[in-house]
């Protein structure tokens, strides 16, 4: 996979401005729902960013995943959620948002510093052209153990997702009046959990 | 000009921080959540970028991202349980009255 190296250069360039202004309006906005939108658009230029790096496996599995699990799972979060409440002003919120400004953008000077004064060992050796294969037999040789316990961390998360989010149902005594009718079951939706007392 | 490998850690780095600047300053709940995404998407791209560059014939770099994809998507899972859990509990996702372990 070699496309000319000015349009590698071009694409470089528009997706990392795509990346980056999506990754801010993020953040920014306002309304929490074009930030999952944003979200999808700031994954999507991270998979062609994988592609421009010869990736082309993990770059179909960051659109599958993320683009059609993770920002699907916000989505629904979102809409789950969807109170329009007005958070109520704290003091100094320019000054917190300032202070962490800073602290981010420093954050950023020392990174791009030390990447940039790095002597990195490059490796010019051919790439090799069929990832895959070389992907699956990392999984299957040197990488087994943590192959297979990833798929066990994903049914852990699966279990524990399911129990956290579904609603409480506490088991009502069996009424022997009811018990004839097999098909209603014996719980009902408990009441919400209690309210803040005191919203500070 | 040819793609170097300093473009894509500039550019994760960029990432890690808008992220880092979204985990601490957002009031909502869910928008922290997407903060974390992003900082472990930066952290990807960082894996890819040095797996391309330092070591193009053995690719551990992608296989290293590839885990962090499934952790990231576990990590989503229950994250968003949680919030669900606990916006049945205070009814409300303001980061600043979840304070159930203030004494």
């Amino acid at each position: 996979m070699n496309l000319a190296v000015d349009l590698q250069l071009i694409c470089f360039v528009v997706l990392g401005v795509a990346m980056i202004a999506a990754a801010l309006g993020v953040v920014l906005l306002d309304r929490i729902v074009y930030s999952a939108f944003l979200l999808g658009g700031v994954f999507l230029s991270i998979s062609g960013l994988y592609i421009l790096l010869n990736a082309d496996f993990v770059a179909a599995a960051q659109i599958l995943v993320y683009v059609g699990a993770v920002n699907v799972l916000i989505l629904f979060a979102i809409m789950l959620v969807n109170k329009q409440e007005d958070f109520t002003p704290l003091g100094n919120r320019w000054l917190r948002q300032g202070a962490t400004a800073v602290v981010c953008g420093g954050l950023f000077i020392l990174l791009a510093t030390m990447v940039l004064a790095t002597p990195w060992a490059l490796d010019t050796t051919v790439v090799i052209e069929n990832t895959v294969v070389q992907i699956g037999r990392h999984f299957f040789s040197d990488y087994l153990l943590p192959f297979e316990l990833a798929s066990v961390l994903l049914l852990m998360a699966m279990v524990g997702a399911i129990i956290l989010a579904r609603r409480d149902f506490v088991p009502e005594g069996i009424d022997p009046l009811t018990r004839q009718e097999a098909l209603t079951l014996p719980e009902r939706p408990r009441e919400l959990a209690g309210t803040p007392s005191d919203p500070r | 000009m040819e793609l170097q490998l300093q473009f894509f850690l500039l550019l994760a780095a960029a990432l890690f921080c808008i992220g880092i600047y979204g985990l601490i300053t957002s009031r909502n709940a869910v928008r922290v959540l997407m903060s974390v995404e992003l900082l472990l998407n930066a952290v990807n791209l960082n894996l890819m970028g040095f797996s391309n560059f330092l070591d193009p014939d053995q690719i551990k770099g992608q296989v290293f991202a590839v885990f962090v994809i499934t952790v990231a998507a576990a990590e989503a899972a229950v994250g968003l349980a949680i919030i669900l859990a606990i916006y049945r509990n205070r009814n409300t996702v303001d980061m600043e009255q979840f304070n159930l372990l203030k004494w």
